[in-house]
């Protein structure tokens, strides 16, 4: 650790010259199997707002072969606020590999130059967005939560920090673009308007076959359907250490299914072994913007809270009054949750009705 | 620096000598113990004990079985303060077989970029010593939490990038060819590629094991090979620590509770159900359309 407080170089670091014509901002536009995933619908309603800010172009980056997919992803890119979008079609970018997409888009940057470039924290997001921005040798954020300009054109990002315990606001100095990514549902999804078009920049790319090692044998697709919705429920009922034990856990499922939403946990019940990593909600877990979230015996650390701040409704049942979650929840219950929540699916059930199990086959 | 991961200048017989496996690991504070100070939000770091990043626990384990089937050595990498020993002296003690730290003040206050350059700079080392098969990682640090340091190191070194394995299906040291399963969204992409490879390891999929009572007896005694920037062969320290660093930390501050404090349900003297109820009406009249929206999902058959 520094003892001393670093040198600071003069009070305004000067962009070098050569990156002081980067402009626009980018969003790549992640597809796997051949759909958009939406965390690049919502990072083009962020990025709308920081090219607005900026006074600039927001532009859309579409990788793949030439095809469907790509046709109906430029479309939705302009649908939800892109005025450009930048297309590299190519049949080496048919699945998705990390040294093709590394090569592809770092080319393109080089070529058009943006100031800013957005990716999904997903997995193929961070594997690229890590390899890209090594390669550019320039500044990466990781998992923001926060995006905004200030006053010198420079990229504000804000991501929890410390684990998770603190935020903390990120700039990138002396090169560019200023590269971030954001995690799904962290950011509103904007309302897309079909009637939007824009200019199509095609960039034709040499990305010979024998050049790359690594090939995609087989794609297995999850067969689980029970948790892939977490992200996009509309009801979410999760529960955390005050729920002592993973048996307990039935109670929140039940409650969950009472009001035809899913559940989740806070990061130490993953880390108890309680329930799957995939059930985690937060920083590290899922983000979610559900309309109603229920949190019983969570305590509330900020990487939870930056998990659910999306959610339209926060109701929070802690037998702990000075619990964290109740800085941030709109309803508080205090009381112990294992009371609680049988009582609560009770209810539903009785005031809503017992919703059909989703067909499982 | 690809030059020293080129199997085909290997001289030594490949199969004779087993793998040689390097895992990088870092020494982060215990999140689960962090206090952040009520009144200047820093961290209160004074008796927080150190650990080995979880994650990376998993990349070790994984390390460690391609070692026991395949035969060669597991080497353990860190990046930080002289206190970073104790954590490579454990993994020494979980079962790897060699430990190095590369610590110097210049490396203080690096981001990702300027870490991978400093691990890329190490690996390389060891890699002219004797080329090396497999570098590992976690899938990423429950303190920094980028997943970037992996992929950064890769790209560097111009190693072949496999991030969140869930599984290492074959490894052929004959031909090279490495197959493995990936996490992508939706499904595991199950993908071949060459040695030397980079592979981050996901959570979850090995359980890590106890270290032998020799393995203890030998981490106590063992020497942990500790290097400078210069040693670990850093030509450029300009790429290190903070000056290397084109990320900048502008402020750290605690989140802002909500304006308008939570609405609490009175509980006193009531029983659950009554709970129940007053939770409901609440939630209902603060979403009224929530209301409908649930009355809608019971289906005919079990209104009837």
């Amino acid at each position: 650790m520094n003892t001393k407080a670093p040198a600071r170089p003069g009070r305004k670091e000067q962009l070098p010259e050569r990156f002081q014509s980067y402009r626009h901002v980018w969003v790549f536009v992640e597809i796997e199997e051949g759909r958009v995933h939406p965390v690049a619908f919502e990072l083009l309603g962020e990025g709308r707002k920081l090219a607005d800010a900026l006074e600039v172009e927001l532009a859309g980056v579409v990788l793949g072969p030439a095809g469907a997919a790509t046709d109906a992803a430029v479309a939705a890119a302009f649908h939800h606020g892109a005025d450009t979008v930048y297309l590299a079609e190519h049949d080496a970018l048919a699945s998705y590999r990390n040294e093709p997409y590394t090569r592809a888009l770092t080319e393109l940057v080089e070529t058009y130059q943006p100031e800013i470039m957005l990716l999904g924290a997903t997995t193929l997001g961070r594997d690229l967005a890590g390899a890209v921005a090594t390669t550019l040798k320039t500044g990466l954020t990781a998992d923001c939560t926060e995006l905004a300009i200030d006053g010198e054109r420079s990229l504000a990002a804000t991501r929890p920090t410390f684990g998770g315990s603190l935020l903390c606001t990120i700039h990138t100095r002396g090169v560019r673009p200023q590269m971030a990514t954001v995690r799904p549902r962290v950011m509103a999804m904007p309302e897309p308007d079909p009637e939007r078009d824009g200019r199509v920049v095609r960039h034709a790319l040499d990305l010979p076959e024998p050049d790359f090692v690594t090939k995609v044998l087989d794609f297995i697709a999850d067969a689980r359907t029970d948790d892939v919705n977490l992200a996009y429920a509309e009801v979410v009922v999760a529960g955390g250490m005050g729920l002592q034990s993973a048996e307990n856990f039935e109670l929140v499922r039940e409650l969950a299914a009472a009001l035809g939403g899913d559940y989740g946990c806070s990061r130490p019940v993953v880390q108890k072994g309680w329930l799957p990593a995939d059930r985690q909600i937060g920083q590290t877990g899922k983000t979610i913007r559900p309309k109603l979230y229920i949190a019983a015996g969570i305590s509330g650390a900020v990487q939870h809270r930056v998990g659910v701040e999306g959610a339209d409704l926060i109701v929070a049942i802690n037998s702990d009054p000075a619990a964290k979650i109740f800085e941030f929840a709109h309803l508080g219950v205090v009381a112990d949750a294992l009371t609680v929540l049988p009582a609560l699916t009770e209810a539903v059930r009785r005031r809503v009705g017992v919703p059909a199990p989703v067909a499982a086959g | 620096m690809d030059a020293v991961f080129d199997h085909d200048t290997d001289p030594e017989d490949p199969g004779r000598r087993g793998l040689n496996l390097v895992v990088c690991i870092k020494q982060v504070p215990d999140s689960a113990q962090i206090r952040v100070h009520p009144v200047t939000n820093t961290i209160m770091r004074q008796g927080v004990p150190t650990i080995i990043n979880p994650y990376d626990l998993f990349a070790l384990e994984e390390a460690m079985r391609l070692r026991d089937q395949y035969g060669g050595e597991v080497t353990v990498l860190s990046m930080g303060p002289p206190m970073a020993e104790e954590a490579l002296r454990r993994a020494l003690g979980l079962g790897a077989d060699k430990a190095v730290l590369i610590t110097d003040r210049r490396f203080a206050g690096a981001d990702t970029l300027a870490t991978s350059y400093a691990l890329a700079s190490a690996l390389a080392k060891l890699g002219a010593e004797r080329p090396i098969d497999v570098v590992f990682t976690g899938k990423q640090t429950i303190d920094g939490d980028t997943a970037q340091v992996g992929p950064g190191v890769a790209r560097r070194l111009g190693l072949n990038q496999l991030t969140y394995v869930a599984a290492i299906d074959l490894l052929d040291r004959a031909t090279g060819e490495i197959v493995v399963r990936r996490r992508a969204e939706g499904g595991l992409q199950v993908l071949s590629s060459r040695l030397p490879c980079l592979v981050t390891v996901l959570e979850g999929v090995n359980e890590i094991r106890r270290g032998s009572i020799e393995d203890m007896l030998r981490a106590a005694r063992a020497e942990v090979t500790v290097w400078s920037a210069a040693d670990a062969g850093i030509e450029d320290p300009q790429q290190c620590g903070l000056k290397g660093s084109p990320t900048l930390v502008k402020r750290v501050f605690a989140p802002t509770p909500r304006e308008e404090s939570a609405e609490m349900v009175a509980v006193d003297g009531k029983r659950p159900a009554q709970i129940a109820d007053a939770v409901l009406d609440l939630v209902f009249a603060h979403a009224p359309k929530l209301e409908t929206e649930l009355g809608a999902a019971p289906s005919e058959k079990e209104r009837r």
